[in-house]
């Protein structure tokens, strides 16, 4: 695919963005633009997870515990007091280098939390590094072990979040501040800033987007896709295949993690249902619904499914609806909803569902 | 720790241990048959204890009971027909997301149907303060029903495989499913029956057990982790392994209460399946040579 191909279809993306935002206000409909930027956070993880899922051919049921881990560590790091820590050398180093935040609870007492920015590295470190750790063993499993075993992680995220005070236990944690990127630009549910958060999401998207769309292009690509054919032939061939499933494994976790965070952000705190089980299920339905090996389809799926479930279209029936998807799709068009359609339209066809 | 109090724990583990024995041999039964594991079996257990607590308002216990297991098996035998029945030779990433779709569309139903209320069967006999002094400690009489009803379903069952002709039809599909197709075996309603064999023995484990556990719609999940814990700990594919490893689970769950907060159970039991999968993928109890054989 040369390279104009390659971007032509984000710059469209990008129009159709623009278009959106502008007919949206234009038309007093504003409000849509919440959903879709949040549609656009959790879109984020999505596509990280086509290319660990589609590329390289290994399933996660535990992604949501990596977006958990990226928005619960934001959200208490910036919301908690760590004024009783202060005398120690790590906080007053932080403090030097200008680091932490001083403020003032409702009462005038000072508080002492951490600066969004640096929160912010630290989740999506923290991210990486359980990604890279928990990679290394689970990797080596396949099918329904390494099913199992993503599961698993998923399963004890939540029950932490949902038995650690530090989490807020079952109420999560709220009034999460507002993340300033820069001067003048910040990540926050305040409806004023609306407009300019729908940009800071997209913004964010298509950069991971254009990121992921020269990674699968590349030689990494290539050798993706070598292992998901067949394992055993991409290791004779050369391809390192540990490595390569563990750089992507770690990859789709950081964008789980920067996703869990910014989103956090926007919506003023996070609770337990985000690290649950059928949230990391719901995405790998729309992986799978996008076509496994699809980029564009896993995003234009995600900001879909994700924009009618957020409008409350499904009603009760949300986590049925999922459920349902997850079924037909993998009954009658593993290859994803959009190879139901004759033509090369919609990008690249692989074998993703054998 | 007195010797009443470490009895108290050991019965407790003993109980839950059995239950996820009966889970495991469930996963056993459709991963011989089928070489695929059943994500939604933790959903015959929960529509088991749902089931019968309904139907108790129209008929005796028993009956009620025996009720549940039929209309369970039903739902086993439909799932196998409707989904997996006529695809051919589906990969095991397509079978795992399609048992994890049916299980979420069991538990939504059961939502719909039953609310997310707590529900639970009075106990068998007498009440929640009946008891027996059983080894100079207090024992309620529905943890020995429990007991020996995961005993008889696995005496039952090993029977069933072992002197049966169908048992040893369905095992000659275990083995081999093309040598089985040449003897005149046919192998898909092989397993169909090993669905409904699964869901039989989970909805009946899944009723004995609501008076102790209770029962509520999304509880199948936690117990299909915890069953497929004890299989792979067992060695897929072996049932007997799988009640000794359902104990060891049970046990060692019933006595992490006493160092560690209840809400970090699941975590242990779950740190336990993440670490046997690192170390020993075949089980305590497998073969290294067999595992590599079989697709995971």
């Amino acid at each position: 695919m040369n390279q104009a191909r390659r971007y032509l279809p984000l710059a469209g993306v990008l129009a159709v963005v623009i278009g959106a935002q502008i007919l949206a206000s234009a038309t007093g409909k504003a409000f849509y633009l919440t959903q879709l930027t949040m549609a656009a956070y959790y879109c984020l993880l999505i596509i990280g997870l086509c290319v660990l899922m589609g590329y390289a051919g290994q399933i996660s049921i535990g992604h949501a515990g990596f977006f958990a881990i990226g928005g619960y560590l934001s959200s208490a790091l910036t919301s908690h007091d760590f004024s009783a820590h202060a005398g120690t050398l790590f906080m007053r180093t932080l403090d030097r280098a200008g680091l932490l935040l001083h403020h003032q609870s409702l009462y005038g007492e000072s508080l002492l939390s951490f600066q969004p920015w640096l929160a912010f590295a630290i989740a999506v470190a923290v991210a990486i590094l359980i990604a890279f750790l928990l990679g290394i063993p689970v990797l080596k499993l396949k099918g329904h072990y390494l099913a199992m075993a993503t599961l698993g992680f998923g399963i004890i995220i939540y029950r932490i979040v949902l038995a650690a005070e530090f989490f807020g236990e079952a109420d999560g944690i709220s009034e999460v501040p507002p993340f300033i990127l820069l001067p003048g630009l910040s990540v926050s549910g305040d409806f004023a800033a609306r407009v300019q958060n729908y940009y800071i999401a997209w913004g964010l998207l298509l950069a991971g987007m254009l990121l992921l769309l020269n990674l699968i292009n590349s030689r990494t690509g290539r050798a993706l896709r070598a292992i998901h054919g067949s394992e055993e032939a991409a290791e004779a061939i050369g391809v390192n295949t540990a490595r390569a499933k563990l750089y992507t494994f770690v990859l789709s976790a950081a964008f789980a993690a920067v996703a869990g965070s910014f989103l956090a952000h926007f919506n003023g705190g996070i609770g337990p249902s985000e690290a649950s089980v059928m949230k990391s299920v719901r995405y790998v339905a729309i992986v799978a619904v996008g076509g496994m090996a699809n980029l564009w389809g896993a995003m234009a799926m995600g900001i879909l499914l994700n924009f009618m479930s957020l409008r409350g279209m499904f009603g009760s029936y949300d986590d049925a609806v999922f459920g349902a998807i997850l079924i037909l799709i993998m009954l009658f068009a593993p290859q994803g909803i959009l190879s139901l359609f004759p033509g090369k339209v919609f990008g690249t066809r692989t074998r993703a569902g054998k | 720790m007195d010797l009443s109090l470490f009895l108290q724990y050991l019965f407790a583990g003993i109980t839950y241990g059995v239950i996820y024995a009966i889970v495991a041999i469930g996963f056993n039964i459709i991963y011989n048959t089928t070489g695929i594991i059943n994500f939604a079996q933790g959903e015959f257990l929960m529509l088991g204890g749902m089931i019968s607590i309904s139907l108790l308002q129209f008929m005796p216990l028993p009956l009620a009971i025996a009720a549940a297991v039929l209309i369970t098996m039903a739902v086993g035998a439909l799932i196998e027909m409707v989904f997996i029945r006529w695809i051919d030779n589906p990969s095991v990433l397509r079978m795992v997301i399609i048992t994890i779709g049916i299980s979420i569309l069991i538990r939504e139903a059961a939502l719909h149907i039953w609310g997310e209320s707590v529900r639970t069967l009075p106990y068998f006999i007498g009440s929640s303060v009946t008891a027996v002094t059983l080894f100079g400690t207090k024992i309620s009489p529905q943890v020995l029903i429990v007991i020996g009803t995961c005993a008889i379903i696995v005496l039952f069952l090993s029977a069933f495989f072992r002197f049966t002709s169908l048992g040893r039809e369905m095992r000659a599909c275990a083995a081999n499913r093309r040598a089985a197709t040449l003897c005149g075996i046919n192998v898909k309603n092989m397993v169909t029956l090993s669905f409904i064999l699964s869901a039989g023995i989970g909805a009946l484990a899944g009723a004995v057990m609501s008076p102790i556990t209770y029962s509520q719609y999304d509880n199948g999940t936690g117990l299909a982790i915890k069953g497929f814990t004890v299989a792979i700990l067992g060695g897929l594919g072996n049932s007997l392994a799988a009640v000794a490893a359902g104990l060891l689970l049970g046990i060692i769950e019933a006595f992490s209460i006493s160092i560690l907060p209840l809400a970090f159970q699941d975590a242990v039991a779950i740190a336990i399946l993440l670490f046997i999968l690192f170390v020993r993928p075949h089980g305590l109890f497998g073969s290294r040579e067999a595992a590599r054989l079989k697709e995971f």
